[in-house]
């Protein structure tokens, strides 16, 4: 068995890592079973709740309200959360977040970090800058810990994991643990995994985590995970630090009803996450010292500006975009070079970083709609694609930089202009098929850019007489023959 | 009723059939049918690519040659679902109020050929005979923005004649998604594979839906591998008649 591939952060384009991945029959069977089971898991308790499209109302407008009043809200958090005893550090971008990070840990002369699951920290690249400076980060939600040990990537939001079976784990760890004798059963992976993981927690005395929420009202920041990992690290350290992007904040303690319902119905398809932690500062003689939050905007702010795409930010990350999207369920996530996969990544890593370095995101989607369908804050994922696509679009027309699709896309328009024109196009059509038509009587090769269609498709040609044209002729049409004027 | 018929581009071009066994359909139940040979395009490839500013002058267009009309059947539902979910953001951006009026008073008047059946004209019976195993694909637009729900299944089950077959994972996209098609060329063929396999194991002869677009992709794959599964559009099944 050999490794899975992974394309290069960032390259090559979704079309071209989509294409090797497409090659990995292992890797792919894992990702349609994973998701497969998840989806059906969260199709089962979401049908149980007879409030449930409610409940996405109510949150998505929660969100909302969240992101027009977003810095009355973080400047009321900082207030509490300072108030609660912790610290409050604000970083415009992943270096400034990193550096804060870096400073804290080595104040404390901590050569080592405990990490709890955090999809921000990934985003900012804090393993990689801790490494740098010396200080070794130890992943220990289950999942994050495979693809630490085995140098992989996450694929997936809430499984990152998900592209990996129990005999490639088992295989991770037994050659990075150094058990030879390691079985493959869920409790042997499991055992090893907690062993592994328990003499870290007992000696490392600094912890890192993201958030799932951060709320407005009392300065908390709540955690949800499966584990019990995340919770070992948010007690037992002497110092805690919390990386939440800033759009993560809630305003009252009150709406964790709504999305502690939904949240973990749409990730893990349970009813309720087995463990929610919820703290709020530091209290003397139980859990951390000393805790800090970092408030992260990393291109954030410039999202919330964008009227059109600033539903984006009211992504709560539960990933049943992902579980729920067929073009996911093909390729897994490093398909989409970034850290954020499926769906959500595709219109919020191009927004997060510069547009024209992931132009090929927004056009991963068929825009079949399944992503919306799902999302428990509403995000029109296809409507923001497409809005993306106009920038990209716009952007190649402004700067002259016209590809042949733009040059197509153009003639297309001119041509659709109206019903004489159509008609031109379609008797043209006519005599510019005849070399591709096959004896078969379909077309089995077509060029240039229209040949990914026959790599499996062929092609029916276009019929000897158009709709309009038999309109035209047709003699005792109750509605009387019509020909078309002005030809 | 006289019902204008929006024909859509691609039926237009490509599937004339599905646009005549309409007409079959509408006139036996006893309604005038007109065809206004201005019509076009209604805009949705330009822009669902992100080609919008293209896109508008087609939206105009459409607007234009349809004002006046009672009701706009469409035998396709990706053009109904970019008409009802689209046009009104369009005009909005362009700041011209008398095109919004005109897209908010035309896009009520826009109905999916099955839906105009059962839910405007109120049948589900159209006379038809069909003596063949069916399987029915439900298109992402049909069941995501049109909602059509049971609507298809309704009228096919009046068919005479007709087996119909259930399609497995039918709320999976077939992977055509327009220009996705192309541009995703391989990631769109491995969802046609998936789709092609449940199509083929329900053992259908004949496999419909309410957008020929779909169906074009499922008949490229199926003809690509010699099957002897036809595609053929809901009205071409509504049209048939005992002899």
């Amino acid at each position: 068995m050999h490794e899975t591939r992974v394309p290069g952060w960032n390259e090559p384009d979704f079309p071209s890592a989509a294409k090797v991945l497409l090659e990995e029959s292992q890797l792919r069977k894992n990702v349609k079973h994973a998701t497969n089971v998840i989806a059906n898991k969260r199709s089962l308790v979401v049908g149980e709740l007879k409030d449930w499209q409610k409940l996405r109302d109510a949150g998505s407008r929660i969100r909302e309200h969240v992101l027009e009043n977003l810095s009355a809200y973080l400047l009321q958090f900082e207030e509490a959360c300072t108030r609660a005893g912790g610290t409050v550090h604000w970083a415009r971008d992943a270096e400034d977040a990193n550096r804060i990070v870096v400073e804290l840990v080595r104040k404390h002369a901590a050569e080592e970090v405990l990490k709890i699951k955090s999809m921000t920290t990934e985003e900012i690249g804090l393993n990689d800058a801790l490494e740098s400076a010396g200080i070794h980060p130890h992943e220990t939600d289950l999942a994050e810990l495979i693809i630490q040990l085995g140098k992989d990537r996450p694929s997936h939001i809430v499984v990152p994991a998900l592209h990996k079976n129990r005999q490639q784990v088992r295989e991770i760890f037994r050659r990075e643990m150094h058990l030879e004798d390691l079985g493959e059963r869920p409790e042997d992976l499991a055992a090893a995994a907690r062993s592994y993981l328990r003499e870290r927690f007992l000696r490392i005395p600094v912890a890192v985590s993201g958030a799932n929420f951060l709320i407005a009202e009392t300065g908390g920041v709540c955690v949800v995970e499966s584990e019990g990992n995340g919770r070992m690290c948010l007690t037992l350290p002497r110092v805690l630090i919390t990386v939440a992007g800033i759009e993560k904040v809630l305003p009252r303690f009150q709406d964790l009803e709504v999305f502690l319902q939904t949240l973990p119905r749409s990730a893990t398809g349970e009813r309720m996450n087995p463990y929610n932690s919820v703290w709020t500062g530091v209290s003397p003689g139980d859990g951390p010292e000393e805790f800090h939050v970092i408030l992260l905007d990393n291109g954030r702010s410039r999202i919330l500006h964008d009227e059109e795409a600033r539903q984006t930010l009211k992504c709560i990350r539960c990933g049943a975009c992902q579980n729920a999207c067929p073009v996911y369920r093909q390729t897994g996530g490093h398909a989409y070079g970034s850290v954020y996969a499926g769906p959500i990544g595709a219109i919020l890593t191009p927004q997060l970083h510069k547009l024209e370095e992931s132009e090929s995101l927004p056009y991963a989607s068929s825009l079949c709609g399944a992503c919306y369908e799902v999302c428990p804050v509403k995000i029109d994922i296809p409507e923001v694609l497409i809005h993306l696509r106009g920038q990209i679009v716009r952007r190649q027309q402004e700067t002259g930089k016209l590809e042949p699709w733009n040059i197509g896309m153009q003639m297309a328009a001119m041509a659709l202009k109206n019903g004489q024109r159509l008609h031109a196009a379609q008797r043209l059509g006519r005599i510019a098929q005849a070399p591709f038509v096959k004896d078969s009587g379909f077309i089995e090769k077509l060029p240039f850019m229209l040949s990914g269609w026959t790599q499996t498709r062929d092609l029916a040609p276009l019929p000897a007489e158009s709709f309009r044209e038999w309109w035209a002729k047709r003699p005792q049409s109750p509605s009387g023959p019509k020909t078309e004027r002005k030809r | 009723m006289l019902v204008s018929l929006f024909i859509t581009c691609y039926n237009d071009t490509l599937f004339p059939e599905t646009g005549k066994a309409v007409v079959r359909v509408l006139e036996r139940l006893g309604h005038t049918v007109e065809f206004r040979p201005e019509q076009s395009c209604c805009g949705q490839m330009h822009w669902n690519t992100g080609y919008l500013s293209e896109a508008v002058p087609l939206i105009r267009h459409f607007v234009e040659v349809f004002r006046d009309a009672e009701v706009i059947c469409v035998p396709s539902s990706s053009c109904v679902a970019m008409i009802r979910d689209h046009y009104r953001k369009a005009a909005l951006a362009s700041g011209d109020e008398q095109f919004l009026a005109d897209v908010e008073s035309v896009t009520g008047r826009v109905y999916e050929f099955s839906e105009f059946l059962v839910n405007k004209l109120g049948v589900e019976d159209v006379g038809a005979y069909f003596p063949h195993r069916v399987t029915y694909h439900a298109s992402c637009h049909s069941l995501r923005s049109l909602q059509l729900g049971e609507i298809p299944f309704r009228l096919l089950r009046q068919v005479r004649g007709l087996e119909l077959v259930e399609l497995k994972g039918l709320d999976q996209c077939c992977g055509f998604g327009g220009t996705f098609a192309i541009k995703n060329a391989d990631v769109s063929s491995a969802m046609l594979a998936d789709k092609v396999l449940s199509v083929l194991n329900t053992g259908a002869e004949v496999c419909t839906a309410v957008d020929n677009s779909c169906l074009m992709h499922l008949a490229g794959s199926l003809h690509r591998q010699r099957t002897f599964t036809r595609t053929a559009h809901l009205a071409e099944i509504l049209a048939s008649e005992a002899i």
